[in-house]
């Protein structure tokens, strides 16, 4: 028994918990082990712990970084028919919210999808740039997965693997690759046109190494097309899943990267802004997910040419995975990103 | 500064600061901004309780951003481009 008094804090998966002061620095330390023994970084310092602990042992319900050290936030989704039409959620977000950047999309989000409705978007587009100030790009998620059967062309790894048909997944990812980059430039040659200010690559891996290949790729040739363009490419996850397992991009084997060279290839390919991602343990505190977040991503602030937002949101972060971000767990992981990492944004 | 130019915060903080004639750490108080915002003509909170209809906004306002920050602006160059005899003027 301990006569330690306990406060609340919060699991993965949202829900409330009691801990003690050693108990979260015990979970701190365990998720910096965590993070240094798989990936092979660096784990936090006793003074880095030492703060992350003052802001998950806090029983305050808010709190926020120290004034002057306001970070841009970036966003996915800001223009999806959320309450209105989607220029009126633009303007929303704009006008009420303080949106720092303003994504234009479709509810599905998939470039599968979009690509047979490229024309109606980019007239889309081209009207809401007359309607709002902010910075605003258009958002897909690559999901690779739908240029499969039944819902795509190429024959299904995911059905083939479990067969040992080895060589025929592989052929059929590189099938779908060829098909994606395609799809992703035209993309961006009609947001262009339109008037977009970026293009973002959102969830970006959630395939594995082809789909991460595919927007290398469409990165790299839209970058030598349009220099002022810019291109968000985020993440799916902390690590590069190797669904083919072979594929390369400038010479790198893209299974298995984590945020650190995740990060190098996408500044070498033409991406503006990068999004590393560290999902969520729901069966852990916030005190241990926060510090291995941050010890996934802290490699990539030394090598970053470009600006680094770590994903802050539902199940990526530190913040739960819960549909209704729960404000005392974002304000946190906000804040533990910016006084240890100094991100140029969330 | 970030999304097209691919500034680091504390660069593209001081990059705009110094365009603007304030500092890094006026960019983020409002109590600042607000009449930095209406004498640059860079838009505002567009509300009928607080109507401010002389004042740049929306795709005007990207035109005086363009300017004072010197940065092109993909669809101020649109504008511009559908909006000048000829098109391609910048």
């Amino acid at each position: 028994m301990t006569n330690e008094g306990k406060v609340p804090t919060r699991m993965g998966d949202g829900t409330f918990v009691h801990m003690t002061r050693d108990e979260i620095r015990a979970d701190l330390e365990a998720g910096s082990e965590a993070a240094a023994k798989r990936a092979k970084v660096p784990p936090l310092t006793q003074e880095e712990l030492d703060h992350l602990l003052d802001i998950y042992a806090s029983p305050a319900r808010f709190t926020g970084v120290d004034v002057g050290d306001e970070i841009v936030l970036s966003c996915d989704g800001t223009g999806m028919k959320t309450h209105a039409t989607r220029i009126q959620d633009l303007q929303s977000y704009e006008q009420w919210m303080g949106a720092d950047l303003l994504e234009l999309c479709v509810g599905d989000y998939s470039l599968k999808v979009v690509r047979t409705i490229l024309a109606y978007e980019a007239q889309y587009m081209h009207d809401a740039q007359l309607a709002t100030i902010a910075p605003l790009q258009y958002g897909v998620m690559p999901n690779l997965g739908l240029y499969s059967k039944p819902d795509g062309p190429c024959d299904n790894w995911n059905e083939l693997l479990p067969l040992g048909k080895i060589a025929e997944s592989r052929a059929a990812q590189e099938e779908a690759v060829e098909m994606a980059v395609v799809d992703m430039v035209k993309l961006a040659d009609s947001q262009w046109e339109a008037g977009a200010d970026a293009i973002d690559w959102d969830t970006t891996g959630a395939s594995g190494d082809p789909e991460f290949l595919a927007a290398l790729r469409a990165t790299e040739i839209i970058r030598k097309k349009y220099p002022d363009f810019g291109v968000q490419l985020g993440m799916a996850g902390e690590f590069v899943l190797g669904m083919h397992g072979q594929l390369e991009w400038d010479g790198v084997r893209l299974a298995g990267l984590w945020p650190k060279d995740q990060l190098l290839l996408a500044q070498k390919a033409g991406a503006t802004m990068f999004g590393p991602v560290v999902n969520v343990n729901t069966g852990k505190s916030l005190a241990w997910n926060i510090a291995r977040a941050i010890a996934l991503i802290k490699p990539c602030m030394d090598v970053a040419t470009i600006p680094v937002h770590p994903n802050a949101g539902m199940g990526v972060g530190a913040v739960p995975m819960f549909v209704h971000p729960l404000a005392d767990a974002v304000c946190r992981s906000a804040k533990s990103f910016v006084d240890l990492l100094h991100v140029d944004g969330l | 500064m970030q999304m097209t130019r691919g500034m680091r915060l504390k660069e593209a903080k001081q990059y705009v600061a110094d365009k603007l004639g304030v500092t890094p750490f006026d960019l983020s108080d409002p109590a600042v901004m607000t009449d930095i915002r209406a004498e640059l003509g860079f838009g505002g909170i567009h509300s009928y309780a607080i109507s401010q209809p002389y004042l740049a906004n929306q795709i005007e306002a990207k035109f005086n951003i363009a300017r004072v920050l010197d940065v092109p602006i993909n669809s101020v160059e649109r504008f511009k481009e559908r909006t000048t005899p000829g098109g391609g003027a910048r």
